[in-house]
C-alpha cells in the first residue's frame, strides 16, 4: 500500500485560459485513479491558488448564463464534496482587496462536508513540501 | 532506471513546449529511462495523425512514432481531444487515449513528474 501526493497549484486567473479548469478536473480525476493501481494504493489531490488564480475562487460566477459553460466556482465545490484539501493563499486575497465573503468558502448544496481554507502563503507552502509531485497550473 | 512522467498542456502550433517535450522524452529514452507523455488540453493536438509539415511550424509525427517504436508511451486526454473534433479515427497509430485519471496513475509511481502547462 502507498499513496503518492499531488499538488495542483493554480497560478492564473480563470476563463482567460484553460489551465485553471484543468487543474481541477484533473485533480478531480484522483477519485478515480484506482484503476490504474493496485489495490491499497492512492493518490491524493491538494489544490492552491496562489497569485492570479485566487480569482477563481470569487463567488457567483455566471459561465453557464454567459457562455453555457460549467462554472471554475462549480469545480471547486465539486472539489468539496470530494474533500479535496482547497487552500486560497490569504496574502494574494488581500492583495486584490477580496475577503472570504466574496469567495466560494463551502458548498452545502452539493452536499459538501469540507470547505475551502483560506491560508497565509507559508501553510500552501508546507503544503508543498509535503507533496510527492508539485504541478502548476 | 527511473521513470519520468511528463504532461504537456500546451498546444503543438503555437508554442515549443510539445518540442522540448519529445525532445526530452527522446533524451531520457537514450539514457535507459521509461518515459510517460501524458497529452491534454490544447496538447492532444500532436495525436493527430497525417499532419503537413512545414518548416513553420512544429511537426513532431515523425520523432513521436520513432520514440513510440522504442517505448515511449504517449496519451491523450480523451475529453480534451474530443472536444477539439480530434476523433479516434484521426489519432495518430501508437497513442492512446484515455480520461485524466491516467495521468495521475502515472504520476503515481513515477520518480519525477514535469508537468507542463497550457497557454
Amino acid at each position: 500500500m502507498a499513496t503518492t501526493k499531488l499538488g495542483f497549484i493554480v497560478q492564473r486567473p480563470g476563463y482567460k485560459s484553460e489551465n485553471p479548469k484543468l487543474a481541477l478536473t484533473h485533480a478531480i480525476a484522483s477519485q478515480s485513479v484506482e484503476i490504474y493501481l493496485q489495490d491499497g494504493d492512492i493518490v491524493t489531490a491538494d489544490i492552491a491558488f496562489v497569485g492570479d488564480g485566487v480569482l477563481n475562487c470569487i463567488k457567483d460566477q455566471k459561465a453557464v448564463e454567459n457562455y453555457d459553460l460549467n462554472s471554475t466556482e462549480s469545480h471547486i465545490k465539486m472539489s468539496l464534496l470530494l474533500d479535496l484539501n482547497v487552500l486560497v493563499c490569504k496574502e494574494d486575497l488581500d492583495r486584490f482587496g477580496l475577503k472570504e465573503e466574496n469567495i466560494v468558502i463551502d458548498a452545502p448544496e452539493f452536499g459538501a462536508d469540507v470547505e475551502v481554507k483560506v491560508v497565509p502563503y507559508a501553510e500552501i507552502a508546507t503544503m508543498m513540501e509535503e507533496m510527492n509531485h508539485l504541478l502548476f497550473f | 532506471m527511473g521513470k519520468l512522467t511528463i504532461g504537456c498542456f500546451a498546444s503543438l502550433v503555437g508554442s515549443t513546449n510539445l518540442d522540448f517535450a519529445v525532445k526530452l522524452s527522446a533524451a531520457a529514452m537514450e539514457k535507459g529511462h521509461k518515459v510517460d507523455l501524458w497529452v491534454s488540453g490544447n496538447g492532444t493536438m500532436i495525436s493527430i495523425k497525417d499532419q503537413r509539415p512545414f518548416k513553420d511550424y512544429s511537426s513532431l509525427e515523425k520523432p513521436l512514432k520513432e520514440l513510440m517504436a522504442k517505448g515511449l508511451n504517449v496519451t491523450a486526454c480523451e475529453a480534451c481531444a474530443e472536444s477539439r473534433g480530434y476523433h479516434a479515427d484521426h489519432t495518430l497509430e501508437g497513442v492512446k487515449r484515455f480520461s485524466m485519471d491516467w495521468y495521475l496513475g502515472s504520476a503515481f509511481d513515477a520518480d519525477r513528474l514535469l508537468h507542463i502547462g497550457g497557454e
